[in-house]
């Protein structure tokens, strides 16, 4: 049985904030409130582009205590795939959309003695939220924010006139400044956790130097939202609901499965939940595993594939869909 | 809804029985002629109202009994309750879940008030007046957690998520079926699971913790798991052994109808919001086998899944001692007719 807990929401307010930034606030067509959620929560957001329906993952940034709206950064991104266009371009305040309930993939550790916030662009969203709940429990934290340049990096002004300058570092890429990670990470007392969001290639650089200074991995926390990348047209015949389907070049195998009306499950859209993990009947090519949740075994198996990010380099795939 | 509430007692005389209503709405846990272990978990949406399920916090005839019996449990043995320090915002998560509610689903009994974060509660039926901050546990009597349980029906287990699993880390364990919160707290899913015949093997606790750790707000989940009591006693704890053990040993053809009981756990798993946790509700429902009996298709139903359980999972449960007199107490209720598909009675 499913049962849809979606909420259906007003654009109440729309904040050109920074070069390419835009912040969304949503509320309630209904008036109700909407419910608290946890620091790092994300909602996924479902918007009707003309004839298709796009459902994208964004980070909640507002006050995780605040029923009253939910806020959105939203990044104009150059090859979109769709979502940050309409968003940018289309959306106007008053219009409306449906948001899923908040899902938290990126919790605080509640035993944390001390939080390290590292984000690079527009991976701060998420942070602005877990600041807030953090400086509400009067917990011990200090961000450090790496932007392009001072107009790219949204919201660095008002967070260090929030939780001072002592708390929010901003390290900016157009003065030479850089996160200096090692320095950071090699001075942290017992008990601190790390929390990073931000490109790949930051995480991968900021998770690595801690595992070299010897950090326990229960201690490191990331999130990455991957976009599913595009790639060939091909075909996906779902075997239990009888459907051949076609999966366009900018579409996930989700996103078609979807267009067909037929029902998948999934919570984060991007890669790392393991929600929407699917078996493979058969396939004329090889799986292109684009997720960060299947174990390399897995992967080899061709047994199994997470329909969000992921597709196949041959023409066909027969899914247990 | 206006509930009548028992006067009766879960130890020394055991004066605690089931009206004809209580009988009706028990949740019955099987729904075919046999039993195995299964991840068998559905949203947890209300039902018929004159059901178990008819609200998603149940409150029934035995709840002013309940909370007597919770209070005299935790006068002797105050460890059943334990929360660890990281589980505070946890702790009110809880309580603003089970007070919202239970409000909602018997406003006769229940009221709550709220004016930002100064709250006004009033327990009718235990004849409670509070008023308190929303996240201040100084203005309450005791911390959040222990407050909202000794007021409602059932054990409460808040688990942490990390790391890729859940965590026992505060609880209100107080009628539970042989386990310790005092022995799990602070160990993991897989830990305390650890006991579990069988449903290792089939990969059934694998499969719960990928389905737990993705369980989304706003969508509770239940389940329904069940083992026997001998005589109505909802303390059957580790600590706690010395008294219950020999029960078992007290089964006689004469005696079957009155001691034996079906003891039925209606779990409910909810993510909580601020926490992120999530909060496990163990509600027991105990049933004698002569209340049990009035309903046929249960009679039959019960007779033929006790009667064929695999060994392993009657010493698990610990019924092998007295299973051969009561399901040769129960044959006289089994004609061989086939049942219904289902739970529910015909």
């Amino acid at each position: 049985m499913s049962i849809n807990t979606e909420m259906s929401v007003r654009v109440a307010a729309i904040t050109q904030v920074a070069d390419q930034v835009r912040r969304l606030r949503f509320e309630r067509v209904d008036g109700q409130p909407l419910p608290v959620f946890s620091g790092g929560a994300h909602v996924v957001v479902s918007m009707r582009d003309g004839a298709i329906l796009r459902r994208n993952p964004y980070s909640l940034m507002s006050s995780p205590a605040d029923s009253s709206g939910y806020e959105i950064s939203v990044l104009a991104v150059e090859k979109s795939r769709g979502g940050s266009t309409f968003l940018h371009h289309k959306l106007k305040v008053g219009d409306t959309l449906a948001i899923s309930q908040p899902i938290n993939l990126f919790p605080i550790d509640q035993r944390g003695r001390k939080h390290i916030l590292m984000a690079g662009g527009i991976g701060i969203t998420p942070f602005m939220a877990m600041m807030d709940q953090l400086a509400r429990e009067d917990r011990s934290f200090e961000l450090h924010y790496a932007v392009r340049t001072r107009s790219h990096g949204a919201y660095w002004r008002e967070l260090q006139a929030r939780y001072g300058a002592r708390r929010v570092h901003v390290y900016c890429d157009a003065e030479q400044l850089f996160i200096p990670t090692g320095e950071i990470l090699g001075h942290q007392p017992l008990g601190t956790h790390l929390y990073v969001c931000g490109p790949a290639g930051m995480i991968k650089g900021v998770l690595g130097s801690a595992a070299q200074l010897g950090w326990p991995r229960q201690n490191l926390h990331s999130e990455e939202f991957l976009a599913p990348p595009p790639g060939k047209v091909f075909k996906a015949v779902l075997t239990r609901s009888g459907k051949t389907i076609t999966v366009h070049s900018h579409q996930s195998i989700l996103e078609a499965v979807e267009a067909a009306g037929v029902e998948a499950p999934y919570l984060c859209r991007g890669g790392a939940c393991g929600q929407c993990e699917t078996a493979v009947v058969g396939c004329d090519g090889a799986l292109e595993h684009h997720d960060i949740y299947l174990e390399p075994e897995d992967k080899a198996s061709g047994k199994k594939i997470m329909i969000c990010v992921s597709r196949i380099s041959g023409s066909e795939i027969r899914l247990d869909l | 809804m206006n509930i009548a509430f028992n006067d009766e007692t879960f130890r020394d005389d055991f004066t605690f029985r089931n009206s004809p209503q209580a009988i009706r709405r028990f949740p019955f846990p099987f729904h075919e002629d046999s039993y195995m272990y299964a991840v068998n978990m559905e949203p947890h949406v209300p039902l018929a109202r004159d059901s178990a399920y008819g609200t998603l916090i149940d409150v029934d005839e035995h709840y002013v009994a309940e909370m007597r019996d919770r209070a005299l449990v935790l006068k002797e043995d105050p460890l059943r309750y334990q929360a660890l320090p990281h589980m505070m915002t946890a702790q009110w998560d809880t309580l603003e879940l089970l007070m919202e509610q239970q409000a909602a689903g018997y406003p006769e009994l229940f009221t709550l008030t709220r004016d930002g974060d100064r709250w006004h509660w009033i327990n009718r039926p235990l004849n409670i007046d509070q008023r308190f901050t929303f996240g201040d546990a100084a203005t309450l009597p005791c911390e959040p957690l222990e407050y909202i349980t000794r007021q409602a029906q059932g054990d409460f287990c808040i688990v942490d998520q990390r790391d890729g699993n859940l965590w026992m880390d505060a609880g209100m364990v107080t009628t539970q079926a042989d386990w310790s919160l005092d022995f799990d707290i602070g160990m993991n899913f897989m830990e305390w699971h650890g006991p579990v015949p069988l449903a290792h093997q089939i990969g059934v606790f694998d499969r719960a913790l990928k389905f737990l750790l993705n369980l989304q707000q706003g969508r509770p989940v239940r389940r329904l798991n069940w083992t026997m009591t001998i005589n109505a006693r909802l303390d059957t704890s580790p600590e706690n052994y010395h008294k219950w053990g020999p029960d078992r040993a007290t089964v006689t053809p004469e005696n079957v109808g009155n001691k034996v009981h079906l003891r039925c756990e209606l779990q409910s798993l909810w993510r909580l919001p601020r926490s992120n946790g999530i909060l496990f509700v163990i509600r027991c429902f105990l049933i004698k086998m002569e209340e049990l009996v009035t309903v046929p298709k249960w009679a039959r139903r019960f007779h033929r899944v006790l009667r064929d359980l695999p060994p392993e999972l009657a010493d698990y449960k610990g019924l092998t001692r007295y299973r051969p007199t009561t399901v040769a107490w129960l044959a006289k209720y089994d004609d061989g007719a086939p049942t219904s598909p289902g739970f529910f009675p015909d």
